[in-house]
């Protein structure tokens, strides 16, 4: 009963604060939405824990709300985007957000509809929950490769990143 | 006391929850006035001067009266900050330090129940987590104030404590390749039987102490405030109980700083003698657990206190070759280390 509240409550303040980061109708300033994401991220969070996935949660606080999000503010703040706040949602982007969020919509109901409604052999509860030792076996031996050709990627990334930072380059 | 086992767990679990948040917030405001108070004293002491006393027997009442001053002063908003930024920073810079304290064990066990408000398994990343979070209070401060020196010093405040969290991160993994467990509680248990692990991981406790004094903003890490540069940093525009909550916020993630330490290398309520280590079987074994826990906690308090009054400030380029040229690196070679030593006595 307790669980189904609390669901509920997430759920609806996740949307409705992602809803708020891009149509906000009182405030079209940028750290507002910036700090709207925040909120869904952590209300997102809430959800997680509800999963019991506690690792996840508290790393998508850790990484997301933390640290990522911390970087968007430090650049906003730093470039002072005034253009950003008279830009409206133009009819061509509204439209095409609700087709994007129509596809993805379909998309996962054509995919979680083809699930059985319970996975054979599988106990009432997750093997991954709560505790992060599972979780460091599966990624370290069942998908080791995966996660290593991930490393690289953010590795290749971040190197870009400092290379076309700098303007004096030979 | 036979209604308490008429409930049912879960009403039981809420009952308890409920009264050990208020004990804790009980003991932990007055904690944090007082060390304001211990501040000024120590301070006093060591540059040869008397500090408050003259409120009170030896100047004890000196707390409320700083309180009762905060509350009368005139709680001013200036006319171009952005409101309603001005009004959530400083809570926002409140709350993290609180939520922290939530999975702290201060106690072995009172009667039936263990000391910590939420044994979580992943106790350690929601500290970071929450931690990581307390940073918003000074970055909404600085923007909302809409003025130089507040918005400069939010900028560095971001830098420079995002800086510090990897450091911060990266010196506590070697404690858990040591215990093999996240849980706080499982950390604490692992100390009482192999002794403390500041003697396992002693360059993990030093990366840890100093990003400590940067994460909490003291010196000599004090650059988003620093006065010489910056008037006051963050909260120049701030006044009366506002800025009294930004204050206070700095002295709450101080005694969140300590608890943490205490826990993670100090044996957080053991003591390796008297059989101390194990968990108390009776009221009073519960009590003097919590007692030694908080005198521990205490002792990080003074240092933070006393380093204050000794160190100069770093310059900030300095400040961020400290951190990221010096402290991960040696974080990282830390964590291969122990690893390997851990690997070879398997």
């Amino acid at each position: 009963m307790i669980q189904d509240v609390l669901f509920y409550l997430f759920a609806f303040m996740t949307l409705l604060s992602a809803v708020l980061v891009v149509a906000n109708p009182v405030s079209r300033n940028p750290v507002t939405s910036a700090m709207f994401l925040v909120l869904t991220i952590l209300f997102m969070a809430g959800l997680f824990v509800q999963l019991h996935a506690f690792f996840l949660a508290a790393v998508q606080i850790l990484v997301y709300a933390g640290a990522v999000i911390v970087l968007f503010l430090f650049v906003i703040m730093l470039l002072d985007l005034k253009e950003e706040q008279s830009r409206r949602i133009g009819k061509l982007g509204s439209v095409l957000g609700l087709v994007s969020v129509g596809v993805v919509f379909v998309l996962f109901n054509r995919a979680l509809s083809g699930l059985p409604a319970k996975v054979p052999g599988a106990t009432g509860q997750p093997s991954l929950e709560g505790l992060t030792a599972p979780l460091g076996h599966a990624l370290f031996k069942q998908y080791l490769l995966p996660f290593e050709i991930l490393s690289v990627l953010l590795l290749v990334a971040m190197v870009g990143v400092i290379l076309l930072s700098k303007k004096d380059l030979r | 006391m036979s209604w308490i086992e008429h409930l049912s767990p879960t009403q039981q679990f809420v009952l308890f929850s409920t009264l050990k948040v208020l004990c804790v917030i009980v003991v932990l405001l007055p904690t944090i006035a007082y060390s304001v108070m211990a501040e000024r004293r120590v301070s006093a002491a060591i540059q040869d001067r008397v500090g408050p006393n003259r409120v009170g027997p030896f100047g004890l009442l000196q707390p409320l009266a700083d309180g009762l001053k905060f509350i009368l002063k005139e709680d001013f908003t200036p006319a171009h900050v952005r409101k309603v930024f001005f009004w959530i920073a400083p809570a926002v810079a409140m709350v993290p330090a609180f939520m922290t304290m939530a999975v702290i064990p201060f106690g072995s066990t009172l009667g039936a129940q263990k000391m910590v408000i939420a044994d979580l398994n992943v106790g350690i990343l929601y500290t970071f987590g929450i931690v990581s979070l307390g940073v918003y209070g000074i970055i909404l401060a600085g923007y909302a104030s809409n003025s130089k020196y507040p918005f400069l010093g939010a900028i560095r405040s971001t830098a420079q404590m995002i800086s510090y969290e990897i450091a911060m991160g990266l010196s506590v993994i070697p404690v858990f390749l040591c215990v093999g467990d996240l849980n706080l509680g499982q950390v604490i248990s692992y100390q009482s039987n192999h002794g403390w692990l500041v003697l396992y991981a002693p360059v993990s406790f030093v990366i840890f102490l100093v990003a400590a004094f940067a994460e909490t903003n003291r010196l000599p890490f004090d650059l988003p405030e620093c006065e010489t540069e910056l008037v006051a940093g963050y909260h120049t525009e701030y006044s009366s109980m506002k800025f009294a909550l930004f204050f206070l916020g700095e002295y709450a993630n101080m005694i969140a700083a300590s608890a943490m330490m205490v826990t993670l290398f100090f044996g957080g309520w053991t003591l390796p003698f008297f059989g101390l280590d194990q968990p108390a079987t009776g009221i009073l074994g519960g009590f003097l657990h919590i007692g030694i826990f908080m005198g521990k906690m205490l002792m990080f308090m003074l240092l933070f206190i006393w380093v204050r009054w000794m160190l100069p400030r770093f310059r900030y380029d300095q400040l961020m070759d400290l951190g990221w040229r010096r402290f991960v690196p040696l974080g990282l070679v830390n964590i291969v280390a122990t690893a390997i030593f851990l690997w070879m006595r398997a």
